[in-house]
């Protein structure tokens, strides 16, 4: 690790003007994911902003709406067992148990997660180029071993994935993320939060630097009755996704009513296609129809020279899954 | 004044400085002048001499660090002392109370390891995961046991020994 000044922030607003003055300075919540990135000189930051002692932050609220509001600092392992969350939001309890360790669960937080970065190898090394982490250096993953790597969505500059498991859930609930600033509040949507790679791969997210996530909003529509979560990776526990696919399905009369499909390990965010759920829209919930709506999602798919096995492997999880979250309560 | 100096870029506003924190470490009030970038891991061992928590890989993959913070299992090495300031750890070192703990005594009676390298990270991670209360069977108690790694492969056992202490002592 480089040497750095720590500052424990008292209050968000703190916390974004001491960001906002530094642009070599970074939050740190559970620091299960950013120093792990320091001791590889991976990141590098001249002054870390402790935001574990704002006041606030960490709580699990119900809105007005008969939405959820998951605090930035709650920490994962508390956001996948809180009761409302099991009981109305299993899907996404199922994703962030599906990730990590407990002993990391336990010290990850909901902003952290996801702001955290690839697990790209070459990301991680850097004694080889990388464009996300040294822009204009080139990418060692493309034509080198790209085994973890993306097949949909990808660029000339970049094949890196997302590794969230959170994520998929809260892409697939239309979850919507609270953000303070220097200019203020917004508000953005999920599925807008993470990018592409295209020619800028340094950038995961549209957050500004001097922004401080604070909570992310659930709507009501957990799709409680209807959901499925499934991980596929080298080993059964504590390891990465190669594909993960979160489903969640409204039916009614024998027929689908509503249907979400959020897919992880494909691509550089959670991948949404949402032409395949609506072609799912009063259709029945079999395996032709699902096979139908994981060729739209897989469309366009491009595999490298050691993940091309992600693609017929993601369609049967979609339809693998589908399936699972159609029967669920059968 | 000289321009080369002035002319120094992005130089950090502060300098580093090493910062006070009080920590209860088993039932111990210590005051510790810590640098920023020295790991809670490295301050038990190196600073207080608490060897007993283990370095495996200092990067969250292998449990063997793993102590309890305000009663919860952390991986020691992927969090700062700064960070740490009047939190309560509890080490292997401050596991037992007089005698052995449950959990330590259940490791010797179903001999829940070889080389015991990754045991204090294990007996700590099984006490917070009772703690917890989501394990009620083996196979749940293999997952919420996932982040503690065995290189020689005693898995089985430290399940069994983890399943007689769930049971009371009355597991078969
Ligand atoms: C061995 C290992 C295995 C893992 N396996 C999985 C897995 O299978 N699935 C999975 O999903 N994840 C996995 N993870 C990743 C883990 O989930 C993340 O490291 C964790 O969620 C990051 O959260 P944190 O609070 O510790 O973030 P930190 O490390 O503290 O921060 C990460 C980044 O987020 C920024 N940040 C933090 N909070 C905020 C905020 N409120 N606003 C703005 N920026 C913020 C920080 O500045 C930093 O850049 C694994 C990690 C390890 C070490
Ligand atoms: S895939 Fe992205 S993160 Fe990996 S080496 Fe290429 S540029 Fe870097
Ligand atoms: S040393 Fe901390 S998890 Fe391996
Ligand atoms: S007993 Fe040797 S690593 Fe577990």
């Amino acid at each position: 690790m480089n040497s750095f000044t720590y500052t424990a922030a008292p209050d968000a607003n703190t916390a974004a003007a001491l960001l906002t003055a530094d642009k070599h300075a970074q939050l740190i919540a559970g620091g299960t994911n950013l120093l792990d990135l320091m001791k590889e000189n991976v990141a590098q930051p001249a002054a870390l902003i402790d935001i574990n002692n704002i006041d606030g932050l960490d709580g699990i609220t119900t809105l007005d709406n008969g939405g959820l509001r998951l605090g930035a600092l709650a920490h994962n392992a508390d956001t996948a067992y809180h009761p409302l969350v099991e009981q109305k939001y299993p899907l996404l309890a199922k994703a962030i148990l599906s990730g990590a360790s407990a002993q990391l669960r336990n010290m990850a937080t909901n902003g952290g997660n996801m702001m955290q970065r690839t697990r790209c190898y070459y990301f991680y090394d850097t004694s080889t180029p990388c464009n996300k982490r040294e822009p204009g250096t080139g990418c060692s993953a493309i034509g080198g071993y790209n085994r973890i790597h993306a097949i949909l969505g990808a660029s000339d500059s970049c094949i890196a994935t997302f590794p969230s498991d959170m994520c998929n859930a809260l892409a697939a609930l239309d979850a919507t993320i609270n953000v303070t600033g220097p200019e203020g509040d917004r508000v953005i949507a999920f599925t807008d939060f993470h990018r592409l790679p295209g020619d800028e791969p340094q950038l995961d997210n549209i957050l500004k630097h001097g922004e401080l996530i604070t909570s992310i909003d659930l709507p009501k529509n957990g799709f409680e009755k209807n959901y499925a979560y499934l991980k596929l990776r080298d080993r059964t526990s504590y390891a990465f996704a190669l594909v993960a696919i979160a489903t969640g399905l409204e039916l009614q009369d024998g027929l689908i009513k509503n249907a979400r499909i959020a897919c992880g390990g494909l691509a550089h965010k959670p991948w949404r296609k949402p032409e395949a759920e609506d072609y799912l829209i009063d259709k029945v919930p079999i395996k032709e129809n699902f096979e139908a709506a994981a060729d739209i999602i897989l469309n366009g798919a491009m595999g490298y020279k050691d993940n091309a096995f992600k693609i017929e492997l993601a369609k049967r999880a979609i339809v693998r899954n589908c399936l699972t979250a159609a029967n669920l309560n059968n | 004044m000289d321009e080369n100096i002035t002319a120094v870029k992005d130089a950090p506003v502060a300098e580093p400085k090493s910062h006070p924190v009080t920590i209860n470490i088993n039932g111990q009030q210590h005051q510790l002048l810590v640098q920023p970038w020295v790991t809670l891991l490295d301050a038990l061992r190196e600073k207080l001499d608490l060897t007993g928590t283990k370095k495996g890989c200092d990067h969250g993959q292998c449990g063997a660090c793993t102590v309890l913070v305000n009663g919860k299992r952390i991986n020691s090495c992927l969090t700062l002392a700064v960070m740490q300031n009047g939190k309560e750890i509890t080490t292997i070192e401050g596991i037992a109370n007089g005698e052995m703990h449950p959990m330590q005594q259940a490791f010797i009676k179903y001999d829940a390891f070889q080389c015991g390298y990754c045991t204090p990270g294990q007996i700590c991670s099984a006490i917070g995961m009772l703690q917890e209360g989501h394990a009620t069977n083996r196979e749940e108690v293999k997952e919420l046991m996932s982040g503690n790694i065995c290189r020689c492969g005693a898995y089985s056992n430290i399940v069994e020994a983890i399943m007689d202490v769930k049971e009371g002592g009355q597991y078969e």
